[in-house]
């Protein structure tokens, strides 16, 4: 659906050359939801921009169904734009309109007549679940509100393809899932395939089916969700994870783990990553019952990611006569990422 | 006492005369200007370096020449333009071209307030322009353009004092030829606070007008 190649793109200014983006690759299928992460100043930002050639690609190829977007008359863009849905992470709603007017604006632009106008405005409103705000204006509403106006803004001329700038960084952590939920009901319902520029993992979590990590204008890693999560490559993609699977822990945490455990010698720390179904499995009990070690969990996280169980288990085991290595032995024929702390 | 009566409310309908069709003119075309200054500069929906410096050129010159001395140097202009160089009809023209160049800054000052987002938000949608203009720039910053509007007015009635230079009239004029020159103290309070009067009405309304505009925001 969208294929971009070799993109680059250089700012250019009175102290020098910017290189914001470097040689990106990115190949996105039509009606997934595909996430990019980075860093602020990675160059997310303007790749997203670059979809839409609100940024001028300095070099490379950027294709929406079959269109190069790259060497478009204005003309022609101007009709392709309309197409491609966009939302703000400032919302970027007019002020002097209210939210019947601002879901209208993008109709106007198409050159719709009136009625046609309202009877759309109103179902959006409808689907982004705002229809009794539709005479407030944009000062009365709150932050949640607010991007639903620009969601059902972005999806009035029936877009193939909604752009996401971080749409949720300016949203408390509730709203943030309630506007998640919507994009993900949306792209379910619609069949929209979504590009999500953001800088917090649990927004990939929670929607996305593909990833791209960038950092330093560079696409390092890319691919399906499930997979980067299994078996992430890079250290930029490990740290993203860290951040919600804890898969490593903290200085502070391994230090209490540490003191706590101090008094038991004969016993061993370890750390146990999962992914998958593996969890499915009684290991402790396992543990306990086919190798006599005892197992006390001292820190542990569960979490699922499309369905996909994963988490960190920090367990002390203890037992005689090395039935803690032969229990250890078993766990990594599981096929679990284990570590002896 | 009758005289004098009729003298303050010739003078100050001469001022309103004067002010209003100054005020008409140099927004029809101050706003348009402010528009051009914005779009044409460096990241912007039109931008052209070459109109923009030309513009900002021509700005620039018309607001450092003293407006008692562009009464005079618009003297021929003037003549060509409304047949007379001399009288009230003849100084609203050296008013007018005293207030479009400070009008246009006033309104590329007010539309440059207008979030960079909503202009990448229209953009984003395939808005051409002159829709980003119309629909975006022009209803979003219109209470503070007319802010502007209302300084400008108010400076106008300040340029307007000047008008008898070129036998323009005018309550300046009046307090000047009456006020100073004949010794009668009396005219000159009374014109100060009719002028007085006149500019915190006009800020009363402009405010006003500013407040209807931005409701609901």
């Amino acid at each position: 659906m969208i294929s971009i190649k070799n993109l680059t793109k250089v700012y250019h200014s009175d102290s020098g050359d910017v290189m914001a983006l470097e040689g990106v690759n990115l190949h996105i299928r039509k009606g997934e939801i595909f996430g990019v992460i980075g860093l602020s100043g990675a160059g997310k930002s303007t790749l997203l921009r670059c979809i839409n050639m609100l940024e001028k690609p300095t070099s490379g190829s950027v294709e929406i169904d079959g269109v190069e977007m790259t060497s478009l008359a204005p003309g022609d863009l101007k009709e392709m734009r309309k197409k491609i849905g966009m939302i703000f992470q400032h919302f970027n709603l007019l002020n002097y309109r209210n939210v019947r007017g601002n879901v209208a604006f993008p109709l106007e632009i198409a050159g719709l007549d009136k009625k046609a106008i309202n009877q759309k405005v109103e179902r959006l409103l409808e689907l982004v679940g705002l229809s009794d705000k539709a005479e407030s204006f944009p000062s009365q509403l709150s932050g949640g509100q607010k991007q639903r106006v620009g969601i059902a803004r972005a999806l009035a001329n029936d877009p193939k393809v909604l752009l996401c700038d971080e749409a949720t960084s300016a949203l408390d952590p509730q709203t943030t899932l309630s506007i998640l939920n919507l994009l993900k009901d949306i792209n379910k319902k619609l069949g929209i395939t979504m590009v999500i520029i953001t800088h917090e993992m649990n927004v990939i979590k929670h929607i996305c089916d593909s990833m791209a990590v960038i950092e330093n204008s560079r696409v390092v890693e890319q691919g399906p969700l499930l997979e980067i999560f299994a078996n992430p490559k890079t250290d930029t993609a490990k740290k993203f994870l860290n951040s919600i699977t804890m898969s490593e822990l903290p200085e502070e945490l391994k230090d209490r783990i540490r003191s706590f455990s101090s008094y038991h010698m004969d016993g061993k720390i370890v750390k146990i990553g999962f992914f998958g179904n593996v969890t499915a499995e009684p290991i402790i009990s396992t543990l306990v019952k086919k190798f006599d070690v005892d197992a006390n969990i001292l820190f542990g996280n569960v979490d699922h990611i499309q369905g996909t169980p994963y988490g960190t288990l920090v367990l002390e085991l203890r037992g005689n006569n090395g039935s803690v290595d032969r229990a250890i032995e078993h766990l990594k024929n599981l096929g679990l990422k284990l570590e002896v702390i | 006492m009758n005289g004098t009566m009729n003298l303050l409310l010739v003078s100050t309908w001469q001022t309103v005369y004067m002010v209003f069709i100054s005020v008409v003119i140099a927004s029809i075309i101050g706003i348009p200007l402010g528009i051009l200054l914005m779009i044409t500069d460096k990241g912007q929906i039109c931008k052209n370096q070459i109109v923009n410096a030309i513009l900002g050129f021509a700005v620039n010159i018309f607001r450092s020449i003293p407006f008692v001395i562009l009464l005079i140097v618009l003297i021929p202009f003037t003549r060509f333009l409304v047949g007379t160089s001399i009288g009230t009809t003849a100084a609203i023209v050296p008013l007018s071209i005293a207030a479009i160049p400070f009008m246009g800054r006033l309104t590329e000052t007010s539309l440059r307030e207008v979030d960079r987002g909503l202009i990448e938000a229209a953009q984003s949608m395939g808005a051409s322009p002159i829709q980003i203009i119309t629909k975006v720039l022009i209803p979003e910053a219109l209470p503070s353009i007319a802010s502007g509007v209302t300084i400008m007015t108010i400076n106008l009635v300040g340029y307007s004092t000047m008008a008898g230079v070129i036998g323009g009239g005018g309550l300046g004029d009046l307090s000047v030829r009456y006020g100073y020159q004949r010794f009668m103290p009396d005219i000159m309070l009374y014109t100060v606070l009719i002028l007085l009067a006149m500019v915190q009405l006009i800020q009363m309304l402009g405010d006003f007008v500013a407040k209807q505009l931005s409701k609901n925001r």
